[in-house]
Parts: C-alpha cells; sequence; structure tokens
C-alpha cells in the first residue's frame, strides 16, 4: 500500500510538534558529547530548532484555513491553534536566549524541559478532545515545576518549584473531575461534540455550572486568575527570573488558549451564567491583583501581582464570548508576552547585578545603564496600556468587545483598574528615574543571546503598538477559526 | 440497598480512612503501608465495576511495583521525616470544614440530576474489552496520540525527578 495523502496528513499537520520533540532529544544528545567546548551551543541549537518548527507550524496552517480534525479527533487544527503555537514556540525562543546569562540555567536539562513544556503547549492549543486537553496541560505544567525550582542550592526557588506542583496537582485535579462530569453528563470526551449530548440530555443548568466551575478551577490556577492565584508571587518570587517569565507569560497564553477554546464552544452551551463567572474572576484578578500590587517591595512580586491583574484584563475578552473578544485576547496575549519578557529580562540582569530583587535597588537606573532605564519606561507603560506601546491595543481591544457584548460595567471596572495599575508602575519609574542609587555595583550583560533577544522583545513592543492590522488579521483569523463548527 | 452497593460503600470507607492515615500517620512507614491498603481499595472499586484488567494493573503496577519501591525508599532515606513534629496544620480545621461544604455541596446539586439515581448497567459479557482497549490504544482514529504523549510526559519526568535527585555535590 502506498503512502496516500490520507496517511501522511495527521503527521504532518502535529509537525511543530514532532520537530519540538526531535530538538529535545537533539539537545539531550548535544549534552553528551559537545557541552565541554561551548556550554552556549545547546542554547543556540535550542532556538535556531524553534524557529524551524515555527516556520513549520506556519506552513502547515497556510493550507488549512478551516477546522480539521485529526488524530481521531484528538487534536483540531485550526488558525487559533497555528498562532497560539507561534507565540508559544517565541516565548520559548526568547527564554532560551534569556537564560543563556544565567550561568545556572545553562544546561541541557533545562533546555529539555523548556521544549518539552512547550510542546505541551503547542499541543494545548489544537486540543479538542478532554482527555487531550488534561494530557497536555499536564505535559505544559510538570516540567515547569521542576524549572522553578532549578536553581537547587537556593531554598527559594525549590519552595518555589514544590509550592508550584502542590497547587498545580490539586488545580488539575479539581479540573479532570470536572471533566469526568462532562463525560459522563454527555457521554464523550470529543470537545465538540459534548453541546449536542448536553442539549438533548435535559441535565439542569445547576449541574453543568457546577461542573464548569470545576473546570474553571483548573484553568484558572493555569492563568493565576483570583482566586486561584495564590501560588504566583511566591513562584515568581523564587523561581530562577527567567522560568518566572516564561510561566508569566507563555504558560499563561496557554491556559488562555484552552479557555478561548471552551468559552467559544462549551461553557455558553454548559451555563448560561459562564459569562458572569468569568466576568467575576475578571473583577476579582483586577482588583486583588492592582490593590496588592501597590505595597510590594520586591519587583519580581510587583511583576507577579500584575501579572494577576493582567489575568483579569484578558478575563474582560473571554467572558465577552464574541469575536471581537477573542482576537482580543490573541492581541492581547502577543502583546503580553513581549511586554512581560521584557519586564522579567530587566529584573533577570539588576537582579544578578544587585544580588536582590528589591524594587528600592532600582534606584538611579538612568545613571547606572541609561538603555534599560529607557526599556524599563517602555515595558512597564506598555503594561500600564499607554499608546503607542503593545499594551494599548491589546486593552483596547478586549475592552471594546466587553462593550459590544454588553458588560459596559465590567469594562469601567477595568478602566479604572488600568488607571489604578499605573499609580504602580509609575511609581517604579520614578525610583528608576529620579532617585539617587544607594549602590552602583555595575549592570555587565555577557552574552549577545541576551542583547538579541531584548531588542527583539523591545522591537515587539514597538511593532505590535505601531502597526497593528497585520496582527490584528492574524488575531481575527484564529479567532473566527475557533468558532466554527 | 444491593450487595453491590454494600461492598462499595464499605471499600470506599476503607479507601478513604487510608487515605486520610497516609498523610496523618506520624511514621512515613505506616503512611507506606496505608498507602498500599488505599490503593487495594481503588483496586477493588475497579473489580465492583466490572473493569477487571484496571483492577490486576493496579495490583500488579501499583501495589506490586510502586508500593514496594516506596517502602524501599523510606528505608533508605532514614530521619527524612522526625515523628515529633505534628501532621497537622493550625488551619486544618477550616480545610476540613471547606472540603465537607464543598462535599456537601455537591452531592446536593449532582441529587437534582436524573442519572444521580441511575442504576448501573452490566457490561456486555461478550465483548472482550481488553482487546478494545489494546486496539484504541495503537488506533491513529482513536487513543494512539494521547498514547505517545503519555511517554513524552514520562521522559520529561524522568529527566526532572534525575535532575533533581542526582548528587549536586559532586560537580
Amino acid at each position: 500500500m502506498g503512502i496516500s495523502s490520507g496517511n501522511i496528513t495527521p503527521i504532518l499537520s502535529i509537525l511543530p510538534e514532532i520537530l519540538l520533540l526531535i530538538l529535545a532529544l537533539v539537545v539531550l544528545g548535544l549534552d553528551l558529547g559537545l557541552k565541554k567546548f561551548s556550554p552556549a551551543l545547546i542554547g543556540w541549537v535550542t532556538v535556531v530548532g524553534l524557529i524551524f518548527s515555527a516556520i513549520g507550524g506556519v506552513m502547515i496552517s497556510g493550507h488549512q484555513s478551516g477546522g480539521l480534525y485529526i488524530w481521531g479527533g484528538m487534536l483540531r487544527q485550526d488558525a487559533a491553534a497555528s498562532v497560539f503555537q507561534v507565540i508559544f514556540i517565541t516565548g520559548a525562543a526568547l527564554t532560551a536566549f534569556f537564560a543563556l546569562e544565567d550561568s545556572k540555567c545553562v544546561s541541557a536539562e533545562f533546555y529539555f524541559l523548556l521544549l518539552i513544556s512547550t510542546l505541551g503547549m503547542c499541543l494545548l492549543a489544537a486540543s479538542s478532545d478532554l482527555i487531550m486537553i488534561y494530557l497536555s496541560l499536564e505535559l505544559a505544567s510538570i516540567p515547569l515545576y521542576i524549572l522553578a525550582g532549578f536553581h537547587y542550592r537556593e531554598t527559594s526557588s525549590v519552595e518555589a518549584g514544590l509550592k508550584y506542583m502542590l497547587y498545580g496537582a490539586v488545580a488539575s485535579t479539581i479540573m479532570v473531575f470536572g471533566f469526568t462530569f462532562l463525560y459522563g453528563f454527555s457521554g464523550t470526551t470529543q470537545l465538540y461534540a459534548i453541546n449536542a449530548a448536553i442539549q438533548t440530555g435535559q441535565i439542569p443548568p445547576m449541574v453543568t455550572t457546577m461542573a464548569v466551575m470545576l473546570i474553571l478551577a483548573g484553568v484558572g490556577y493555569k492563568i493565576s486568575a483570583v482566586p486561584f492565584h495564590f501560588w504566583a508571587p511566591d513562584v515568581y518570587e523564587g523561581a530562577p527570573t527567567v522560568v518566572a517569565g516564561f510561566i508569566s507569560t507563555a504558560s499563561k497564553a496557554a491556559g488562555f488558549a484552552v479557555l478561548l477554546r471552551l468559552a467559544l464552544t462549551i461553557l455558553p452551551v454548559l451555563s448560561p451564567y459562564s459569562p458572569y463567572l468569568l466576568a467575576a474572576m475578571a473583577v476579582a484578578s483586577m482588583l486583588v491583583g492592582n490593590l496588592l500590587a501597590i505595597n510590594q517591595k520586591n519587583f519580581k512580586r510587583l511583576l507577579a501581582y500584575s501579572s494577576i491583574a493582567q489575568a483579569g484584563y484578558i478575563l474582560v475578552g473571554v467572558a465577552a464570548s464574541n469575536n471581537l473578544g477573542a482576537a482580543g485576547v490573541t492581541y492581547y496575549l502577543m502583546a503580553y508576552l513581549v511586554t512581560n519578557l521584557t519586564a522579567f529580562a530587566l529584573a533577570q540582569v539588576i537582579g544578578q547585578a544587585n544580588s536582590n530583587d528589591d524594587i528600592s535597588s532600582l534606584a538611579g537606573l538612568t545613571q547606572r545603564s541609561p538603555v534599560l532605564a529607557f526599556s524599563l519606561l517602555v515595558s512597564l507603560l506598555s503594561l500600564g496600556g499607554i499608546p503607542p506601546f503593545a499594551g494599548f491595543v491589546g486593552k483596547l481591544l478586549v475592552f471594546s468587545a466587553g462593550v459590544q457584548a454588553g458588560m459596559a460595567w465590567l469594562v469601567i471596572v477595568a478602566v479604572l483598574n488600568s488607571v489604578l495599575s499605573l499609580y504602580y508602575y509609575l511609581k517604579v519609574l520614578k525610583i528608576a528615574f529620579l532617585d539617587h542609587p544607594r549602590e552602583t555595583p555595575l549592570i555587565k550583560i555577557e552574552t549577545n543571546s541576551w542583547r538579541i533577544a531584548f531588542i527583539v522583545c523591545l522591537a515587539g513592543i514597538l511593532i505590535l503598538g505601531v502597526i497593528i492590522l497585520p496582527w490584528y488579521g492574524w488575531s481575527i483569523t484564529a479567532a473566527s477559526s475557533l468558532a466554527l463548527y | 440497598m444491593t450487595a453491590v452497593q454494600i461492598v462499595f460503600l464499605a471499600v470506599a470507607a476503607l479507601t478513604l480512612a487510608a487515605a486520610v492515615m497516609v498523610v496523618s500517620l506520624r511514621r512515613m512507614m505506616q503512611s507506606a503501608l496505608a498507602l498500599i491498603l488505599a490503593l487495594v481499595g481503588v483496586a477493588v472499586i475497579f473489580a465492583l465495576l466490572g473493569s477487571g484488567f484496571f483492577a490486576v494493573s493496579q495490583v500488579v503496577v501499583y501495589i506490586g511495583a510502586i508500593a514496594i519501591l516506596i517502602i524501599f525508599a523510606v528505608m533508605l532515606t532514614q530521619n527524612s521525616m522526625s515523628p515529633e513534629h505534628s501532621q497537622m496544620n493550625p488551619g486544618f480545621l477550616y480545610a476540613a470544614l471547606g472540603s465537607a461544604l464543598l462535599f456537601s455541596s455537591l452531592v446536593f446539586i449532582l441529587s437534582m440530576w436524573v442519572g444521580f439515581y441511575a442504576i448501573p448497567v452490566n457490561l456486555d459479557p461478550s465483548v472482550d474489552t481488553i482487546t478494545v482497549l489494546g486496539l484504541s490504544l495503537t488506533d491513529p482514529q482513536g487513543f494512539a496520540l494521547p498514547f505517545e504523549i503519555v511517554s513524552v510526559l514520562l521522559l520529561a519526568a524522568l529527566i526532572g525527578g534525575i535532575y533533581i535527585a542526582r548528587d549536586h555535590h559532586r560537580d
């Protein structure tokens, strides 16, 4: 029997994932022979391989515009999956470059685990089956638990890894519990078949709402939304800064990828209350994140609370559950990826120079390194949603989606919260620009890879904030491919 | 109440009690033994559900292999947990209260659904469930992809485990 196109399609359609797996194994192999000559080689190989798998993913998505079910309905190959895969792979590549600056992270295990986690995220974005969602979520999370505790000599890093794992285990158990209810109600694990089964099943909405709440607990943990956010500050503070950056951007984007798919497919049918549940999570995340961020002394903790609040803004777009909302969420996540990675990269080099992460040690950054101070300005203003930076466009899109969905009250709360968040972003900038430095150890950046990744991030913030149309087009294509049945 | 239901309730109670003992007993060895008891309970529940294959795998894999490994690990790592410390967190009462509340509300909400009172249907004895399972795990239109993903997950967990556990003082 010859190989027909029907046989080869399933393999081709998971080409980026297969390339990622091969790359991960190559990295492990390289460690055996080549590590002695040049430890940084592993990082460069990782980045080059990631670029190839991203190109592979984009090429496939060019062939396929609508949703195509592959592997017996386990995955749904659509534009949304491809766009999110590009987001994850970009995040992983930037993180791989940033990690080369942190000598304790330059090892094959680090890159292997980073790649496997990315592989899990890529599968998660395409998953259209409850079993596949659970498995790929675990595949994305378990390597991150180890990465969070990667600095094994530091108690805080080990504590971060352990905390992240314990919270993660409980959250995913609760989510699986919710999935079992869905399977019990509908008799199928296929996401796009559950709706029909639920509608014929005559199940009281209270009962399905309960299942929705259990599932939201699992996803809410992944995106660090209140009330499932308790792990975030401790993990961000303790974990290696590069890992914290990856967790706060790519891992959060993975959670939103699956949440978007759920929100546009089964959640409205399962529960008439789901937009309100999501809106409640959004309001709680924004308020708790912003209010607790104000008094933080540690820069990484501040970024953690800011990241909780950002999850709240993005949830506004999810709660809107319309096309514009989904596009806004996608755009926001692209913008957030480059913006927050910039902030964490800054935290990384400044923390290494000062050997602490206190906000007060940012004092006089303009005198110590004008370039870094300017970058801090760009990234924090983008987080605060000030034009012409990327964060502004993201906020604009999710907020207008909220208005379109008739949730004006939610948008008002979100806008007020954005103003509130500016207070602590500007407070950090005030310290960096106006205060006099207490201590002036040199901030030195040793690797070109860090510089390259940093320039890419900064350029991303500006490009996503100024040249909007191409990325908006991507987001709209992704959003409309999700809702197609 | 049928005999099967009585057996189920008894086994479920035993499993839960054993699971509580795993986290509340002071000596690690006793916890490990309680864990075996809990795993036996799960195996019995699989058997009650008519899934003989899972019951046997549970016994062979979890009790036969993993529990023994855990016992060896406990015996090789002495004093990793001293019996003097209390196993109870100060907030454990609130946690217990919250869990009880959550459990009762879950049961209450589920009781609104007709499926809650449905009587389990016996499986068709002519279907060989093991063959179906085996075929679906290798069928590309079935569960071949999740099956392969699990192997990647295990590899990642293995390498992560080695990284954490290896003797870092040497390098």
